[in-house]
């Protein structure tokens, strides 16, 4: 009778702590889930790319190294992949637009983990890391240069390099000097001049230019953050110590983050990104050419020689489902951008797909009030944030730099 | 009620401590309920109930039994998956030769489906391959299949929540 007396006793202060608030936990279990979710543990390890057979071999990577930070790959012999990629700079340049040979008209993208990426550029014009180290090479305002001369280059300056790696150049004598189909006007007549069996041999030294980029940009990942060290320790029960440990204004940013702001919809998983593509209503940029993102995207990545389906891709085509089951048209696809991983995102403003907002704060006025879009249809709804709020994203999301 | 328990209790005296803690007894157990109710009313989601997320079903018109699983068992989110479809007739005899369809989107995002995923391989016993499935972030997603087959053209839809 005593004991049963003092166990229901026990019971009723049991009961009035938890309803009193003693210890109110700080996220619900769902929370946690999702939290452990972003944590940079949750990051498998990086797949082979089998359309590459290069990409894991180190000499490979050495020699991508090598030309990611060569100035002598461009036409003028100013601009290298790292002019715009800076590597003191998370691997991007903090204008609005790339300036390489001209101005682009797009936002240099940051380069950690980018090896994981199902699409490359804002809109996914490439399939694979290889055949995006490509494409600037030719691009007249970036690296400006063509095909025939980067294999002209490659043979007199890293010939041996490149021999010992990808075997025997072909014979570059009858080769112009300068030839590419996307060149100048004499660039493109050169070209079309050239035997097919001619024009194979520069593509393929071109393709294994950017197989041995691609092997060095395999090593660019995301490093851990605070963030990181608050999701493990609450993961695991243990009170985040130190840094670690989150202020009152980053709890509640990190709330908002995977609550009522709806970011973490496509900011999701260890990269903060769904690797999709969306139309947030990011406004066009004045001057500008007209920029329909992923829906102008689909067409040229499919007549791109070197996609998946090309013959430049090593292994076997099951490794092109994404191509293959790509979304090709829709109106979904107008104004469609890759969705940015948010590491690194609080230090290296401005921001969007042509560097449209100066400030994350400006980023979040924006998907506050979700402005229609100028063409297709923004999938963002309105937030409504208070100032509080914002700067508590704001704070929230600079833990992902520290 | 308490002010009458507790006159009996002073007017009685100390004799009937024992009922006293019958009561207590009592009262805390009926406070441990209540209390272990509002934690279970305050924690439990209050959104409505889900959509229906059967694996197997009737077709919109009755003309087949579809169902849907993972190949793999398993369903990874932001992974590229394949699936079978299983079409069977009213009458339980597997439905071979179907021209099938896909298409879907997350009817609360308003967007569609991230991939195209198409009906790829048939392997027999009225199972069919869907290659190309990719869900890309957690909530309510939808998949339609338009099929035709000897016995006629129907449609199902899939709910699958992340
Ligand atoms: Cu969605």
């Amino acid at each position: 009778m005593r004991r049963l007396a003092s166990v229901a006793s026990l019971a009723v202060l049991a009961v009035l702590a938890l309803l009193g608030g003693c210890g109110e936990p700080e996220f619900s279990d769902a929370e946690k889930k999702t939290i452990a979710s972003l944590a940079l543990n949750m990051l498998p390890a990086l797949k082979a790319d089998t359309t590459n057979q290069y990409a894991d071999v180190p000499a490979a990577a050495a020699l991508g190294s090598t030309l990611f930070f060569d100035v002598g790959m461009s036409r003028d012999g100013t601009v290298s992949c790292s002019t715009c990629h800076k590597i003191d700079r998370q691997f991007q340049d903090d204008l609005p637009q790339a300036v390489g040979v001209g101005r682009t008209n797009r936002r240099t993208m940051p380069l950690a983990g980018v090896a994981r990426d199902p699409w490359f550029f804002w809109d996914g014009r490439r399939d694979s890391l290889w055949a995006q180290a490509l494409t600037p090479l030719e691009n007249p305002l970036e690296q400006a240069g063509n095909r025939a001369a980067f294999a002209h280059y490659i043979k007199n300056r890293f010939g041996e390099r490149y021999e010992r790696i990808f075997g025997p150049l072909p014979d570059l004598s009858a080769v112009p000097a300068n030839a590419s189909p996307l060149g100048t006007e004499a660039e493109k007549t050169a070209w079309k001049a050239m035997p097919a069996g001619e024009q194979e041999d520069v593509n393929r030294v071109f393709a294994n230019i950017g197989k041995a980029i691609a092997a060095f940009e395999r090593s660019i990942e995301p490093a851990q953050t605070r963030f990181d060290r608050f999701a493990i320790d609450l993961a695991t029960g243990a009170k985040p110590e130190g840094d670690a440990a989150f202020s009152a204004e980053e709890i509640l940013g990190l709330k908002l983050f995977i609550s009522k702001a709806n970011c973490v919809t496509c900011h999701n998983g260890p990269r903060f990104t769904d690797s999709s593509f969306h139309n947030t209503g990011v406004p066009p940029v004045k001057d500008l050419p007209p920029d329909r993102g992923r829906a102008d995207a689909v067409t040229q990545v499919q007549a791109d020689p070197f996609n998946c389906f090309g013959k430049f891709r090593d292994g076997d085509a099951g490794a092109c489902r994404e191509l293959r089951f790509m979304v090709k048209d829709g109106q979904q696809l107008v104004r469609a951008y890759k969705t940015p991983s948010l590491r690194g995102a609080a230090t290296r403003a401005p921001y969007m797909h042509a560097g449209q907002f100066a400030s994350l704060d400006e980023v979040l006025a924006h998907y506050s009030k979700a402005a229609a879009a100028v063409e297709g249809v923004s999938e963002v709804h309105p937030l409504d944030l208070s100032d509080r709020e914002r700067a508590a994203l704001v704070a929230f999301l600079k833990t992902l730099s520290d | 009620m308490r002010h009458a328990a507790h006159d009996v209790i002073s007017r009685r005296g100390t004799g009937l401590a024992s009922i006293w803690r019958y009561i207590l007894a009592g009262l805390g157990l009926a406070a441990l309920l209540v209390g272990i109710l509002a934690v279970v009313y305050l924690t439990a989601p209050h959104s409505a109930p889900g959509p229906d997320t059967a694996r197997s079903k009737k077709t919109a018109s009755g003309l087949f039994v579809a169902s849907f699983e993972p190949e793999r068992g398993v369903i990874r989110q932001g992974e590229l998956q394949s699936w079978l479809l299983t079409l069977k007739t009213a009458a339980g005899a597997p439905v071979e030769g179907a021209a099938i369809t896909v298409s879907g989107g997350m009817p609360q995002h308003n967007h569609g489906l991230p991939t195209s995923p198409q009906a790829t391989d048939y392997l027999g016993e009225g199972r069919y391959r869907i290659d190309g499935v990719k869900f890309t972030m957690s909530g309510w997603w939808q998949l339609r299949f338009a099929i035709s087959a000897a016995a006629g053209s129907d449609s199902v839809v899939f709910n699958i929540v992340l």
